[in-house]
């Protein structure tokens, strides 16, 4: 049955029915409420797990590195500046293929300080070798978070993951939410079972110091990791749609491309407004489609091109970017039709950044923009009046 | 020379649980600590240990030295990876299976890593927390930290044409360490052995966050011959310099009294290069007194005579 | 399909590392004096002597030659030996 909840409420209820053993917390706007739904959850016996509050995120981070160096299943959460904080953990989960999931309320980094949703903070973290998802809704998320934790846990996989969730947008948008029944949790989501753990009977050594004779395969190993990470991905998709009855996963999601001529690219919950802007093309004559990055790490290259193969023009909308390069999703996607004689016209925009509003009008006008070739790192709405501060 | 051995049959070679072959400095005093405290904590220790000489002599891929579970994980983390190893064996229904350490070096405990230490303690995890006091960031070439001693010369403290080396003194940190109401903190040095085991294994039979500082003379850093270790670390009791004593919930309850032991700290800073600069300019005595009036406040504070 | 590359290193596997080579001078064990205190054993950083009964003696494979055993014997019954061929 569904239930109205909070995108929050949605991670929470998941990491619940994970049947995780550690959870470390430390509060971040717009996360918190996703730590106190689960330290509540933990006080009222609902949720049997050791809950820890740490001194930062940085200690949340190393907490869940050590419970699941012990074998444990582990979680946390944050979002841009802790997210940063714990940037140099979250590279250690991946270098010593600890499988913990993080959900990240995606915000803005600081300078200068803005508490609102854009992905930069994720974006941030894309060269670590850790798994990303990104939720366009609540239910989304909610089953995100499950299969995470089964992707990270394959022994084949065994690679730190990110959910990510639009802060505010999702953490605090109320929408309806059918959470997943732990009887069908228990089935999809098998207990851990750790390759290597810290173990007396067994004791072995983590985290050694690894000489130019040794570290370059470890990166070898998790990039060819990553490439196997895709078809396991896929594969959970549909053996979550066989236990739960929907499909709510894998790299992307198609919206009215069958026909289209231009299709959207985007990652997040401005994908829903993508969609209605693309109703709105399509009301209009015009044969437009939205294709859904749900995968950003890995990247799910082939699928991307496998998928826009007829298509004439892409627009990718990207809620991040790379100072002094560009578009970050918008790169990687030229990067997917390299010497590709089939390659699509690709124009790309920076929105939303630091919670900027994107009315679907400003979708309609960068498909205006995207037609008449002005399409290159193209910020939307940029307001005259922030550009022309003279202090 | 003439080999003098009496024809006996070679002894059987016993291990420690940390084995040979590592990579530390001979006559290291971090070595011989951790040693020490490994075979006194026993088989059934699991170990977090940060960045540093320790982690970096002991476990080049695919060599280790350690012979328990063992996990590096940063520079400033061990407190917190230890903490989650310890909520983990709860959670998993292993509690009581092993002890669990936690180690860093004085740079890792009481600078970068102080954080997650004072976290660590206030949470009150079962967790003894050891830190190996050789007074520098040793392993990255002797740079100073806030562990490092007054006068002392380091590459970032350097003793020069106007300057005496480290300008402050030592961070406070088994008081700051007590101050969390932690059930007990202590001081020892590799330079007695016994004293140091047994506090280990004290500490070790009690629940709650413990905090072990560990004088560890540096050969290297500190520049003296590396057979003077445990002399070097006897004496830094015996001036009174580094008092070794135990704290249990708080209060002072055990203290290595020094009597007519008692040494001038000339008797400690004469032999290591890191102080030679204080016995090179006619001027250096005046520093020699103020080094003593720190042993003095120490001695007096403690009641070690 | 890929296994996780072998990140974890096996406990004592640094005994294939022979340190003895590094050493300039050698502990010599002279089995005159010896009064069983096992200072030697205990003061050694890389914990290379051994033995019991008065019968001491480092593992040479391994020892550095810091002359700590030799320092502190309290019956001065270890002496270091430069080592020459």
């Amino acid at each position: 049955m569904k239930r109205i909840m909070e995108g929050s409420m949605a991670v929470a209820e998941a990491v619940k029915v994970c049947r995780p053993h550690v959870i470390a917390a430390y509060p971040i706007t717009p996360q918190t409420h996703i730590v106190e739904n689960l330290a509540q959850m933990v006080a009222d016996d609902e949720l049997k797990c050791e809950f820890v509050n740490t001194e930062s995120e940085f200690g949340a981070a190393s907490v869940v590195l050590g419970a699941s160096a012990a074998g444990a299943r582990a979680f946390s959460a944050s979002s841009s500046q802790g997210l940063l904080l714990m940037g140099e953990v979250l590279f250690n989960l991946a270098g010593m293929r600890l499988p913990v999931v993080l959900a990240c309320a995606n915000r803005s980094v600081s300078a200068p300080i803005n508490i609102w949703n854009d992905q930069q903070d994720a974006a941030a973290l894309r060269d670590a070798g850790i798994i990303q998802f990104f939720a366009e809704d609540n239910q989304e998320l909610h089953d995100l978070v499950i299969q995470a934790y089964r992707v990270a846990e394959d022994p084949e996989i065994s690679l730190p993951c990110i959910v990510n969730l639009d802060g505010f947008i999702l953490t605090h948008g109320f929408e309806p939410v059918e959470v997943c029944d732990q009887k069908l949790v228990d089935e999809f989501l098998p207990p851990y079972k750790p390759l290597n753990y810290l173990d007396v009977k067994n004791p072995m050594t983590f985290g050694a110091l690894f000489e130019p004779t040794w570290y370059q395969e470890t990166r070898y190993r998790i990039q060819e990791t990553m490439e196997e990470a895709k078809p396991l991905i896929e594969e959970v998709s549909k053996d979550f749609e066989k236990t739960f009855g929907r499909f709510s996963g894998g790299l992307l999601e198609k919206y009215r491309m069958d026909d289209a001529e231009s299709v959207f690219i985007s990652m997040g919950s401005v994908v829903g407004t993508i969609k209605d802007a693309v109703d709105e093309l399509r009301k209009r004559g015009e044969n437009a489609g939205v294709l859904k990055v749900r995968a950003f790490r890995p990247f799910p290259t082939e699928a991307i091109v496998e998928a826009l193969k007829d298509i004439k023009s892409v627009i990718v909308m990207e809620k991040m970017i790379s100072l002094g390069a560009g578009g970050i999703l918008a790169g990687e996607i030229k990067n997917a039709f390299y010497k590709n004689p089939q390659a699509p016209e690709i124009s790309n925009f920076i929105f939303g950044l630091g919670g900027r509003d994107i009315p679907s009008e400003s979708i309609l006008e960068a498909y205006e923009k995207a037609k008449r070739q002005e399409n290159r790192d193209v910020f939307v709405d940029l307001r005259k009046e922030a550009l022309e501060v003279t202090y | 020379m003439a080999d003098k051995t009496k024809k006996k049959e070679k002894p059987p070679v016993v291990e420690s649980l940390l084995a040979p072959g590592h990579r530390a400095c001979a006559g290291c005093g971090e070595a011989l600590a951790a040693r020490l405290i490994l075979d006194a904590a026993g088989a059934n220790t699991i170990v977090a240990t940060t960045t540093g000489c320790l982690e970096v002599f002991s476990t080049p891929y695919p060599e280790s030295a350690w012979k328990v579970p063992w996990i590096h994980s940063l520079f400033e983390n061990s407190s917190a990876v230890a903490a989650g190893i310890e909520v983990a064996l709860k959670a998993l229904g292993r509690e009581g299976e092993a002890n669990i350490i936690a180690q860093g070096g004085d740079g890792a405990t009481a600078d970068i890593g102080i954080g997650c230490l004072s976290g660590m303690f206030e949470r009150g995890h079962n967790i003894l927390y050891i830190c190996y006091d050789n007074e520098a960031y040793m392993n990255t070439g002797v740079q100073r930290s806030g562990l490092t001693p007054f006068d002392s010369h380091t590459t970032t403290s350097p003793s020069g044409s106007v300057s005496w080396g480290n300008r402050t003194e030592k961070k406070p940190l088994p008081q700051i360490a007590a101050a969390h109401g932690i059930p007990y903190v202590a001081v020892a040095t590799a330079g007695y052995p016994v004293d140091l085991q047994n506090k280990v294994k004290k500490a070790l039979s009690i629940k709650g966050p413990k905090y072990l500082q560990v004088h560890s003379p540096c050969p290297l850093g500190w520049a003296y011959k590396p057979e003077d270790t445990i002399e070097i670390g006897r004496l830094a009791v015996l001036t009174g310099l580094y008092p070794i004593y135990e704290m249990e919930n708080g209060e002072i309850t055990k203290v290595r009294k020094l009597g007519k032991k008692r040494q001038p700290v000339k008797a400690y800073l004469k032999p290591q290069g890191r102080f030679r600069h204080l016995f090179t300019k006619p001027e250096g005595k005046e520093e020699v007194k103020r080094i003593q009036k720190i042993a003095d406040g120490n001695i007096e504070r403690l009641g070690l005579v | 399909m890929s296994k996780p590359i072998g990140i974890v290193a096996k406990p004592g596997s640094s005994k294939v590392n022979k340190t003895g080579t590094w050493r300039t001078s050698r502990p010599v064990f002279l089995h005159k004096n010896c009064n069983d205190c096992r200072i030697c054993v205990m003061v050694c950083p890389d914990g290379v002597i051994f033995g019991s009964d008065s019968n001491y003696d480092a593992d040479l494979d391994y020892c550095k030659g810091c002359g700590i055993c030799a320092r502190e014997c309290p019956t001065d019954d270890i002496e270091m030996v430069l080592e020459v061929k």
